[in-house]
């Protein structure tokens, strides 16, 4: 067996030691009518050259971003990552080591973690992360139910419906369990729509999801919307793309009381949808209601300065029934990804790589102004990394398959998510893509031949 | 040897204008961001993120992780996580073009090998646990149980049982069962354990009634034994109308050789990272893929991963489905590592790989349990929990005490503590991927401890990074991000 240590003379040693007769006698504890009586039906065994043979046939089957240019987006991202995250991350002392439950011997985890938390407030502008969540769907999750477990009565769940469609539906399936409401408002051209948000609030409102750039990649001035909520005595929570934050505004100085991100961009692979980084940041005020680990700074018994997990009396195996959250794990091997990306991009290459996200996007913009069959759909919007695209010749799924033909991943149909947006594509433009990519890209959006009618005609 | 420089934080090793990752030139016209963007949004102040050369990151980062215990480099007896051996060729095979590189929205057809191989794994996952229907969006397990709960009570809502409110747990249960329950608003009520750990039938017969929703039960349990009334216990909850939920923590116990949905059990989650080797990563990421009987099938998350003639689908066409509970498909980088060592143990593999465990753990029980008492008796099945009350009694020494001075002789410390039915509970769980040379090894460190100077053991560990942190002002005071020294 391919991973095992015991020779046949050290298991009968082992046998006489335990005072057994055979390793059946050792499972006399699980009762007959209990037992699986016949193999599992699983094949036999592979090999490392057959296992690596049929994974490469498995994988011959797909077709990657390695291979397709990817101009795909809509919560995950293609960004580069440098080879330094790949050495690091991969060393064992990270990638087999579990939950610093012994600080003396993960003084590597605890540092990492801390060094983690405080790029998060720094880039967030809160005063406190945890080491991190699942990911930013669920993230977002755990900031509701934090603003839900301040007050009884505020039962109500502001968002737009330009949150992520995945985050909305995650949100969908957590409160529908719970006595609390989730009320979607229609985003007015691809942005917040103030008197819509105005009219719903009132005390009954535990929160307002507020999301920087939005799932339509419009950046929006959210100061008056978090004001407003504040004014009502919402929680804000703002979903935020972690990477725009070397550009964009921290959250925390527009007015966010929670912060919450999906960390992918930073250094973590597509692995087609996970494992991601959760990222969770709050004010002071809230860190007693904060779910997940924490590291804290502390110092041992000869005074040498070193970290910890604290706070754990809000965590699940101290509460059980009263903890915060049910959540055990963090991210850990995915935050130490992303510490390290953002010590090698440091303050200046974070915002060199927002930088270039917007320009690049910028340019695909301006490359399809004055197209005859092509329009930004929101166009009153300034875009950061994402924008959407009206087909007029409401064809997005054939141009989709036509790009494929030509090494393209040319973004995501709407459709499956907005009805009235069935005739757009949302195209992402990383810092990776180049001018002759973004071309390309331009060229088959244009030349791909229609079948259908135009939408709006 | 210690490397005391490039082991200060990082943000002291920042230098203002030194750089490490450079892009390339913007090769698109640059205008200015103010141009782009109103200049509310836009930041006025950069990050205070470290400003260092590559080489900075990488020594870091490199000594950093040498402050680490590991599986890599030490032996890790970790009760309740099975810290396993990590196949290496798992984690090029993860990262292998066409796996890698996928991106969650991708069209069906250009997935077509990933889809496969998810839909195998669900296969796999179903034959080991007898239960037929499979999700595998559960990001951990503990989101794993959460999911499932969800699972039941839209089951029971469909059916018109909306006042099963309560969820029964043993008091020896992992804590993330009842915290699962509160998430979506369940009562939980514990269940007491008889003096031998197994679930006390009595008090559950007085506990189970038609409010029952779930009976959240660890089997093997916590104690690493086996409840032997698990059959009686699933009769009596579905006798109420209730469903068994098994917590999957101490799978690698039984892989072939007993399956959950054979003894009773209705709904199930795995820890991959656990039975199926996925590396732990200091805290996550894990996996949580959920088994549950045919007739909770239609409330299982969407989208799964289906086969329509010779196509692999994902559909999320379930109209009484929960919905989603995530982002995206899936830890699939964990699915995909534990579909790698399932394909290379086979299906006698996975069975010999529980009998290996189970021959460690009842080997090193026989060993330790003259040394420090076992309270339940044996054989054991994958890890045992002993006792260090009578050394409480006897030395003054704890639990703790113990935990820390082993990590002097380079192991690591078992799970202390856990379960709270056990006073001083040591819980050890060597896994199959250790040798007898060196469980014989950790005996004889614990033969020594014992015969060490009370103080010389109660001040442990001596030879680490660093001695027992003050935790209580870590929590008194916190200091959870560093702030710059002002000058």
């Amino acid at each position: 067996m391919a991973y095992l240590f015991n020779t046949a003379d050290d298991q009968r040693e082992m046998l006489r030691a335990i005072g057994a007769a055979s390793i059946e006698d050792l499972f006399a504890g699980v009762p007959t009518d209990c037992r699986l009586d016949r193999p599992l039906a699983i094949p036999a065994p592979l090999s490392e050259a057959e296992l690596t043979r049929h994974m490469m046939h498995l994988a011959n089957r797909n077709q990657g971003t390695s291979e397709l240019v990817c101009f795909l987006g809509g919560g995950a991202y293609d960004h580069f990552i440098p080879a330094v995250v790949d050495a690091l991350a991969s060393r064992g002392e990270f990638f087999t080591s579990y939950t610093p439950y012994q600080p003396e011997v993960s003084q590597g985890n605890l540092q990492v973690m801390f060094e983690y938390e405080t790029m998060v407030c720094e880039l967030t502008g809160m005063d406190v992360s945890n080491a991190s969540l699942y990911d930013g769907a669920s993230a977002c999750v755990e900031a509701v139910l934090l603003s839900l477990s301040i007050s009884e009565t505020r039962r109500r769940v502001i968002v737009s419906d330009s949150l992520h469609p995945e985050y909305r539906q995650s949100l969908a399936t957590y409160l529908s369990f719970l006595n609390a409401e989730l009320i979607t408002l229609p985003a007015k051209a691809g942005q917040w729509d103030q008197a819509a948000l105005k009219a719903a609030l009132n005390d009954s409102v535990a929160c307002v999801v507020l999301s920087q750039p939005n799932f339509f990649g419009v950046v929006e001035d959210l100061a008056p919307m978090a004001d407003m909520a504040k004014e009502a005595g919402a929680v804000v929570v703002a979903v935020v793309d972690v990477l725009s934050l070397g550009l964009l505004e921290s959250p925390g100085a527009w007015g966010a009381d929670v912060v919450v991100a999906e960390g992918q961009s930073l250094g973590v692979p597509l692995q087609y949808g996970g494992p991601y980084l959760g990222i969770m940041a709050c004010r002071e005020s809230l860190v007693r209601r904060m779910p997940g680990r924490i590291a804290g700074q502390t110092t041992d018994s000869s005074g040498t300065r070193c970290w910890v997990l604290t706070l754990q009396t809000r965590e699940q195996h101290i509460r059980r029934d009263k903890a915060t959250s049910n959540i055990c794990t963090n991210q850990g091997l995915l935050a130490l990804r992303a510490t390290i990306y953002l010590s090698l991009l440091g303050p200046v290459g974070l915002q060199e790589t927002a930088a270039q996200c917007a320009w690049k996007t910028a340019y695909l913009r301006d490359a399809l102004s004055g197209n005859d069959r092509w329009e930004v759909a929101f166009p009153q919007g300034s875009h950061w990394r994402e924008v959407v695209l009206r087909d007029r010749a409401n064809d997005v799924e054939l141009v989709v398959e036509h790009a494929r033909h030509h090494g393209l991943l040319a973004g995501l149909p709407l459709g499956r998510w907005y009805p009235v947006l069935s005739d757009c594509l949302l195209v992402a433009v990383t810092e990776k893509r180049t001018r002759g990519e973004i071309d390309q890209l331009v060229d088959v959006l244009i030349n791909t031949p229609s079948l259908t009618e135009p939408a709006h005609a | 040897m210690r490397n005391v420089q490039s082991t200060q934080l990082i943000f002291e090793l920042s230098k203002p204008g030194r750089r490490a990752h450079r892009l390339p030139p913007a090769d698109v016209p640059t205008p200015e961001v103010s141009s782009l963007y109103p200049s509310a949004s836009l930041r006025t102040r950069l990050p205070a993120l470290p400003e260092v050369a590559e080489g900075d990151v990488v020594r870091h980062f490199t000594n950093l992780s040498t402050l680490n215990m590991s599986v890599d480099t030490h032996f890790y007896p970790l009760g309740s996580c099975t810290m396993k051996y990590n196949p290496k060729r798992n984690e090029r095979l993860a990262g292998l073009a066409g796996v890698a590189d996928l991106h969650p929205l991708q069209s069906e057809s250009t997935i077509q090998g990933m889809l496969e191989l998810l839909y195998r794994l669900q296969g796999y996952l179903a034959e080991i646990s007898g239960l037929p229907a499979v999700s595998l969006q559960p990001a951990a397990g503990a989101h794993g149980e959460l999911t499932a709960l969800m699972t039941a009570v839209a089951y029971f809502k469909h059916k018109g049982e909306s006042d099963r409110r309560v969820v029964l747990v043993p008091d020896s249960s992992h804590g993330t069962n009842p915290a699962s329950a509160k998430v979506i608003g369940l009562e939980t009520v514990t269940v007491r354990s008889c003096p031998d750990g197994s679930v006390d039938v009595e008090d559950l017969k007085s506990k189970v009634n038609s409010r029952t929703a779930v009976f959240m039960i660890t089997n093997p349990s916590t104690l690493g034994l086996f409840e032997k009334q698990i059959k009686q216990i699933a009769a009596l909850v579905h006798g109420v109308g209730g469903l068994i939920y098994l917590d999957g923590a101490n799978m690698n116990a039984i892989l072939g050789i007993a399956r959950p949905g054979d003894f009773g059990a209705d709904m199930m989650h795995y820890n991959p990272h656990k039975t199926f080797s996925g590396p732990h990563g200091g805290g996550g990421p894990g996996a949580g893929p959920i088994c549950v009987r045919d007739f909770l099938e239609p409330y299982l998350p969407v989208p799964r991963v289906e086969k329509s003639g010779e196509r692999y689908i994902l559909n999320a066409d379930h109209p009484h489905s929960i919905g989603r509970v995530r982002s995206f498909f899936g830890n699939v980088g964990v699915l995909v590592r534990a579909y790698c060592y399932i394909c290379s143990l086979g299906g006698s593999g996975l069975r010999a790989a529980s009998e290996q465990a189970v021959l460690n753990a009842n080997y090193l029980r026989s060993r330790i349990s003259p040394l420090l008492p076992v309270p339940h008796a044996g054989p054991c099945m994958h890890e045992f929990v002993a006792s260090a009350a009578a050394l409480k009694k006897q030395r003054g020494l704890t639990a703790m005490d113990l935990a820390k001075r082993l990590l002097d002789f380079g192991f690591h410390a078992p799970t202390v503590y856990f379960p709270l039915t056990v006073p001083e509970a040591v819980m050890i769980e060597p896994t199959e991927t250790e040798s007898k040379e060196t469980m014989d090894a950790f005996v004889r460190a614990i033969e020594l401890i014992l015969e060490e100077d009370q103080e010389l053991v109660h001040a442990a560990p001596h030879s680490t990074a660093i001695s027992r942190p003050d935790e209580v002002s870590a929590a008194r005071k916190p200091v959870v991000r560093w702030t710059p020294t002002p000058t």
